[in-house]
């Protein structure tokens, strides 16, 4: 049973390391904007110019 | 293929004289310039919200910005936009490549659910007005706001309870992984020294989180307290305490039971469900802000050298000069001193007709100059204007209203001193009656306290609430006030205002079989040059209509141009040369057409009932409310929409002071008001009203003042509010009920001293869990009043 001296603090550390994370991610501004970021994945950020587009007045 | 008929850029319907697949020139240029940076593909990926304002870009004068710009030392400026027509996640894409494009800016981002766009960049300052051209070229609308102004207070507080609530949830993890161990250990045989151990681990993890996430529960009992009340934090705040230090007090003293787990998850599931009820607060709120914050516009500044500016309407002094542009609003009350114009003032008298001014005149903040250049003398803020006067009466009306209480703290104020009663009897019949060592009293005594401690009780509101703010939500409802829902429930009269709430305030035009296709394609081309109401009304009436170029609007009057076949006039009935002739009947506002030499031509107009208005207030009546009708316009008019809409009751010429006081003589009857209405003399009656809701184009005074705000051209959000309030009310009846049987029930066995943690915890979730799932069917379930809608 003294193993759960060990394991205790062990799962706490993680557990903190877990809270820090997430208050940290709150604190820099990443839960702002939930639905913005939810969608933008589907957006590229740099695409090549279209080649040939006919269909377009000129 | 739809796409034959719709505009390539701002996907409207086309007309006949359309550009090559465009419905316009505007359009045009904004596809060759999405088109000249390569993102062609944003019309492949965006899907049209057909809510949003369409994507056509207005030849609007150029703003100015730069008194909204932020300066850094280095020589880089930022700059914070509001972006109105935001359709998808195609469109901030869009606006964002477009930005960032420009090898200046060197940040562009938009925050996509409160459509705010932060922009940075080096070099000129005045270079945002040519970025922001850019983007109103696209057909986006811009407004620049002051990130300070905008409630950061809600944000905080939002921030606060989810940092309260990650540290309760980690705590109440890790605290119930230890005392499922000591659960499990009462079987097994866990020895004394291992489980004291575990509590001391326990308390370790337990006391900061208490400290820390039961803050904002104990400065609102301290609030509350202070006052001399008492609210649901207080029994929360008291439990979670008294749990703590008697665990404490168990952990030191080698006790067999300690709460610290019944404490903290009690602090996480009460947050939890705080933060949600915050955030759709705060979500509505946000989303009434930006409504206001578009239809406010920046004052145009002249400079005695000559010079403009723009700058907020907040920042102008009196004494300067504020130049209105045909088409603009006027930003401020004052003094025309130079122009002549015709101004709408609908939303300030409900008048639908267009007044004229000459300088000398009045006017006021918040009306439309329709068709010249007005130079405004500013007058002093605080004099005897009526916006003055207006917001005086609402903030009187206001104070009356503030006293109503959530039915969650008048519950509270009778659930506390009934719990804490139960809680002290239970100490002293132990203690003294029945001899107990005072620990094992005191133990019981917070067994009750943590068993009938509120979580349910506390649930049971916020829970609906939110659930029913976000379906409103969704359908466009804005819900501002936290006890909104609950004074609509009790609503039993409805009383509307005219011009902008059951009629659209729009003029249309009545279609006359007596006149002629051609005169009217004529007169309504013509129309297109003028940003006059009526004007607008029969421009749009005649789709693929283009306006001429070389039309001449003579402010007050009408228009006229010079063609080959003689010169064409529409306009007011003396600038068309018609005298006052019999059929001036008066029925409603009209213009006059005249080509050449021919006969002039009338055409006639009506505000329309909003399309749904009838069924609505059917609708209401079938539900045993009263519907009144109370407006500031004619009688004839008054009269006419009353009888589309089916009204019986209304009165009309109403002056602010009227309706409110129409409305105190209802409240005196004992009735329950909702007021709709939208313009800015509605406004003391929105405030006075038990409960008021504005629609998102009323004056910004009026949305301030309402308690809900609805977006769109029908009525049915009335009723539709209505139904989910009464629903709620329903669901949060059936939860104080669930909750009150759960009390019932768990109570005398807390008393008897049967309650150990384990049933304590058990008790408590099941019976959150089970107030969460009743209110979860608000969002199921569609009873709807107003059956075809859609």
């Amino acid at each position: 049973m003294d193993i759960i001296v060990y394991l205790i603090p062990a799962a706490l550390l993680l557990g903190l390391l877990g809270l820090g994370a997430f208050l940290w991610a709150l604190k820099s501004g990443q839960f702002e904007d939930l639905d913005g970021a939810a969608r933008r994945i589907l957006f590229d950020d740099d695409e090549p110019p279209e080649p040939g587009d006919d269909r377009g007045p000129s | 293929m739809g796409a034959a008929a719709r505009c390539r850029h701002c996907g409207a319907a086309l007309g006949d004289s359309a550009v090559s697949g465009f419905c316009c020139a505007g359009c045009q240029a904004a596809f060759r310039i999405v088109r000249g940076l390569g993102l062609e593909s944003y019309y492949r990926k965006r899907v049209l919200d057909p809510r949003q304002r369409q994507l056509k870009p207005e030849p609007a004068a150029p703003e100015d910005f730069t008194a909204f710009v932020s300066s850094e030392p280095d020589g880089s400026h930022r700059a914070h936009l509001m972006v109105d027509g935001l359709h998808c996640a195609a469109c901030v894409w869009l606006i964002e490549q477009v930005l960032a494009r420009q090898p200046d800016v060197t940040a562009a981002r938009i925050n996509m659910t409160t459509r705010r766009l932060a922009l940075a960049w080096k070099g000129e300052s005045a270079r945002i007005n040519e970025l922001a051209g850019l983007i109103g070229a696209l057909g986006y609308r811009l407004v620049p706001f002051d990130p300070a102004e905008l409630s950061r207070a809600a944000s905080e507080r939002d921030r606060e309870l989810l940092r309260a609530m990650a540290v309760a949830g980690f705590a109440a993890g890790n605290v119930m992984l230890l005392s499922i161990s000591v659960w499990a250990g009462f079987g097994e045989g866990m020895g004394p020294v291992t489980r004291e151990m575990l509590y001391w681990f326990s308390a370790l993890i337990a006391l900061p989180a208490v400290v820390y996430a039961g803050w904002p529960f104990y400065r609102s009992a301290a609030a509350a307290l202070a006052h001399g009340r008492a609210n649901m934090d207080v029994p929360i705040s008291l439990a979670v305490v008294l749990a703590s230090g008697m665990s404490l007090y168990e952990t030191a003293t080698a006790g067999r039971y300690a709460y610290f787990d019944a404490a903290v998850t009690l602090l996480f599931f009460l947050l939890v469900g705080r933060y949600l009820d915050s955030r759709a607060r705060s979500r509505a709120r946000s989303a009434a802000e930006r409504l206001v914050a578009l239809s406010g516009t920046a004052a145009t500044v002249e400079e005695p050298s000559g010079a403009r500016r723009m700058l907020p309407p907040a920042s102008v002094k009196p004494g300067m000069t504020v130049l209105a542009a045909a088409g603009e609003r006027i930003a401020t009350d004052g003094v025309v001193r130079e122009g002549e114009s015709d101004v709408d003032t609908s939303l300030i008298t409900g008048e639908t007709v267009p007044a004229r001014v000459f300088p000398g005149a009045r006017v006021f903040a918040g009306t439309m100059n329709l068709s010249g250049l007005l130079r405004i003398d500013v007058s002093g803020a605080g004099e005897r204007t009526l916006l003055a006067e207006i917001v005086r009466l609402t903030e009187a009306a206001e104070q009356g209203r503030a006293r109503y209480v959530a039915i969650a703290d008048r519950i509270a104020r009778a659930y506390v001193p009934a719990v804490h009663g139960f809680a002290a009897g239970t100490f002293l019949v132990w203690f003294l009656a029945l001899g107990a060592p005072w620990q094992a009293a005191l133990l019981n005594a917070i067994a009750v306290l943590i068993v009938t401690c509120p979580c349910a009780l506390a649930l049971a509101v916020p829970v609906v609430q939110v659930v029913a703010s976000g379906r409103l939500l969704g359908r466009g409802i804005l819900l501002k006030s936290a006890t909104a829902l609950e004074r609509l429930a009790a609503v039993d009269t409805v009383v509307f205002d005219k011009t902008g709430t059951l009629t659209r305030g729009t003029p249309e035009l009545r279609m006359d079989p007596e006149v002629s296709p051609e005169a009217l394609a004529a007169a309504a081309a013509l129309a297109g040059a003028s940003r006059h109401p009526l004007a607008r009304a029969l421009y749009a009436a005649v789709p693929g209509a283009r306006a001429p170029a070389g039309a001449e609007e003579v402010p007050g009057s009408g228009l006229r141009l010079a063609t080959p076949q003689g010169e064409l006039r529409l306009g007011s009935r003396s600038w068309c040369g018609v005298g006052e002739g019999p059929a001036d009947s008066g029925d409603g506002p009209e213009l006059w057409f005249r080509a050449g030499e021919r006969a002039p031509v009338r055409f006639r107009f009506a505000d329309p009932p909003r399309a749904d208005a009838a069924a609505v207030v059917a609708a209401l009546r079938a539900r045993r409310i009263a519907v009144e009708m109370l407006s500031g316009d004619r009688a004839e008019a008054v009269r006419a929409a009353a009888e589309a809409a089916g009204i019986a009751r209304f009165s009309a010429r109403c002056a602010p002071a009227d309706k409110t006081e129409r409305l105190r003589a209802l409240a005196a009857e004992g009735r329950r008001v909702l007021m709709v209405g939208d313009g800015l003399n509605d406004a003391p009656a929105l405030a006075a009203a038990h409960v008021s809701m504005s629609p998102s184009a009323a004056a910004d005074i009026s949305q301030n003042a309402a308690d809900v705000v609805f977006q769109g051209a029908m009525l049915a959000p009335v009723a539709e509010t209505l139904a989910t309030a009464r629903r709620a009310q329903r669901l949060v009846k059936q939860n104080f009920a669930l909750a009150l049987v759960y009390n019932a029930v768990t109570v005398p066995l807390a008393m008897m001293g049967f309650v150990t943690p384990l049933v304590a915890a058990l008790a408590m979730s099941s019976s959150s869990l089970l107030v969460t799932g009743n209110a979860l069917r608000l969002a199921r379930r569609r009873g709807r009043w107003i059956s075809s809608s859609t």
